[in-house]
């Protein structure tokens, strides 16, 4: 099937997967592993698990108020996990990295501090194709302070529809967060551009960077956005670690998140004053040693280098799509064409339920994401409760796509769909 | 892993071919359950009379095996006391929880005994227990609020 297509990466994958032990996994039955799940999180390489093992080996104490010799290389090894991540994405000034728990909890901040100066009358706009973690906590910020939820629509190919965007960006409209890269339909979003016209109406732009991020270059010092998100899981780092970066006027001017240690100033029972950012939004023990593990995350990445890897995602995509419009009774969810589209591909079989598709696959080591894929409003856009999702990274292979081929007509087999 | 013990054609057929699907009237109370981590949904609608089932219709968006199993056990549990459902409902969980262990007992769960397999794959395991779910629920505010009317 392979040769009937052609494929061209400028990735090594033999050297690459060799850095990824569980890639050469056997599952049960036989089946050799094909991970097609890496949207919902990647595969780690050995290079990431070392860092930590080294961190929590040799170097492990507390940050910052640890006043030891093992504290101080762990403020170190921690500090130095910023400075990576702000390199990696073109921050200027490292103090505008905020370290969270993951992906969800730096919007939430977001939707928090900034939340705290919305009022009624004031309008938030973010997209139809939002994960739910970029749209529950809007409603809750808007529900606190009367302020009104509004959004973009998604067209019938899957791409944002911008056509009432004047109507949506007004003086009114004070924040508008957007997911960059689609983690259900895989779209690309035009960011830079809705930023220039959200910044004209004077409105705070909020990113959803995790499919993005770990796809394709990212520099915020030319982007024109004011916060971006990203996950450390999803980039080939640990879990247990997000990233927030902030415009660093943006960051001084708002309020605190969580209250705790670390993130104070001086603190009196009568009141307290708050420490600058990032401290003031980092409450409590950080994810040290997952600090450590992105920060050999984003090295391993810069390493093979992330022009290299968009290009092979590219790549992957476009095999991806054409080998799955040969499967009969497919309907893909999201652009059809491999322009604009991130490494996630959604689709539904003509009279096989997702779970039941992922079941079948999954006996044959294919593991793929079945349902909402947390986010249910875009299946309701398109008429869809559920869909069944392929995603994938530097690692995937053209082969892995073929076995995916290979098993949706197995499926479509098993259930005797005509 | 054998798909053959998990898609038995029992289990396709009733997907297939659902019982008691189609909300009907009249009912006592219906419920709404949802797997929040999958999508799947169901809506059951129960009559009771007295203490015995008189009537469970459903309509479900699911996966063969959340709609199968909620087909079934419509089946297992209209005409009988609560009591018997509910005791036929322990029999159900108890197989589910079995890890492929338990040999089920065809006397009481019929029909139910095909998903035995479904034991061995432990992310459906919830799929088969959601109608279960919903008609228990549905059964017990029926219940509450009969007995409810009786003390007025």
């Amino acid at each position: 099937m392979t040769d009937a297509r052609t494929f061209s990466s400028p990735l090594d994958l033999q050297s690459v997967r060799a850095d990824f032990p569980i890639l050469s996994r056997e599952l049960a039955s036989g089946f050799p592993l094909v991970y097609l799940d890496s949207a919902n999180s990647s595969q780690k390489p050995r290079q990431v698990v070392q860092a930590i093992e080294d961190h929590y080996l040799i170097h492990n104490a507390n940050v910052a108020r640890a006043m030891h010799q093992l504290g101080a290389e762990a403020t170190a090894a921690y500090e130095g996990g910023r400075d990576k991540v702000a390199a990696f994405i073109g921050a200027t000034n490292r103090d505008e990295i905020v370290f969270t728990k993951n992906a969800s909890e730096a919007l939430n901040l977001a939707a928090h501090t900034l939340g705290a100066g919305l009022q009624p009358g004031d309008v938030v706009v973010i997209s139809e194709m939002e994960h739910h973690s970029n749209i529950v906590p809007w409603q809750l910020a808007c529900e606190r302070t009367g302020a009104t939820l509004k959004w973009f629509g998604v067209t019938e190919d899957g791409r944002l529809d911008l056509s009432n965007l004047d109507e949506l960006l007004t003086e009114q409209t004070k924040v508008v967060a957007l997911t960059w890269v689609s983690n259900a339909l895989g779209t690309i979003n035009p960011i830079a551009d809705i930023a220039v016209k959200a910044k004209a109406v004077g409105a705070t732009v909020v990113v959803d960077a995790s499919q993005a991020v770990p796809q394709f270059p990212v520099d915020v010092s030319t982007l024109g956005v004011d916060i971006l998100v990203f996950t450390g899981h999803k980039a080939v780092g640990p879990t247990g670690i997000g990233v927030l970066w902030g415009r660093y006027e943006l960051l001084a001017e708002l309020p605190p998140f969580l209250g705790g240690g670390e993130m104070i100033e001086v603190v009196r029972m009568t009141g307290s004053t708050y420490a600058p950012p990032p401290a003031r939004f980092e409450a409590g023990t950080p994810p040290i040693a997952q600090a450590v593990g992105l920060g050999a995350a984003l090295d391993y990445l810069s390493g093979i280098g992330m022009d290299k890897i968009a290009a092979h995602e590219h790549a992957i995509v476009e095999y991806a799509l054409e080998g799955l419009k040969t499967v009969k009774g497919l309907k893909l969810l999201g652009p059809a064409d491999a322009a604009d589209h991130g490494g996630a591909i959604s689709f539904e079989l003509a009279g096989v339920h997702p779970h039941d598709v992922s079941t079948v696959l999954d006996t044959r080591g294919i593991a793929v994401r079945a349902g909402h894929h947390c986010a249910r409003p875009v299946h309701e856009r398109f008429g869809m409760q559920s869909s069944t999702r392929a995603s994938f990274y530097l690692y995937t292979t053209p082969g892995e796509i073929d076995a995916l081929v290979d098993g949706l007509e197995f499926v479509r087999s098993f259930f005797k769909v005509d | 892993m054998q798909l053959d013990s998990l898609y038995q054609e029992i289990i396709l057929d009733h997907y297939r071919t659902p019982h008691h699907a189609g909300l009907a009237d009249p009912y006592d109370v219906e419920v709404h359950h949802v797997n929040p981590s999958c999508g799947d949904e169901v809506t059951l609608r129960v009559e009771l009379d007295g203490d015995t089932v008189k009537g469970v219709t459903h309509h479900s968006v699911g996966c063969s095996i959340s709609q199968a199993a909620t087909s079934v056990m419509s089946d297992l549990v209209i005409g009988k006391p609560v009591t018997e459902g509910m005791a036929t409902y322990e029999k159900f969980l108890e197989l589910m929880q079995g890890r492929g262990n338990v040999e089920p007992d065809e006397e009481v769960l019929e029909d139910g005994v095909a998903f035995a397999g479904v034991a061995q794959f432990p992310a459906r395991v919830k799929c088969a227990l959601l109608g279960w779910s919903a008609w228990r629920d549905a059964t017990a505010q029926a219940l509450a609020a009969n007995e409810g009317v009786k003390n007025a």
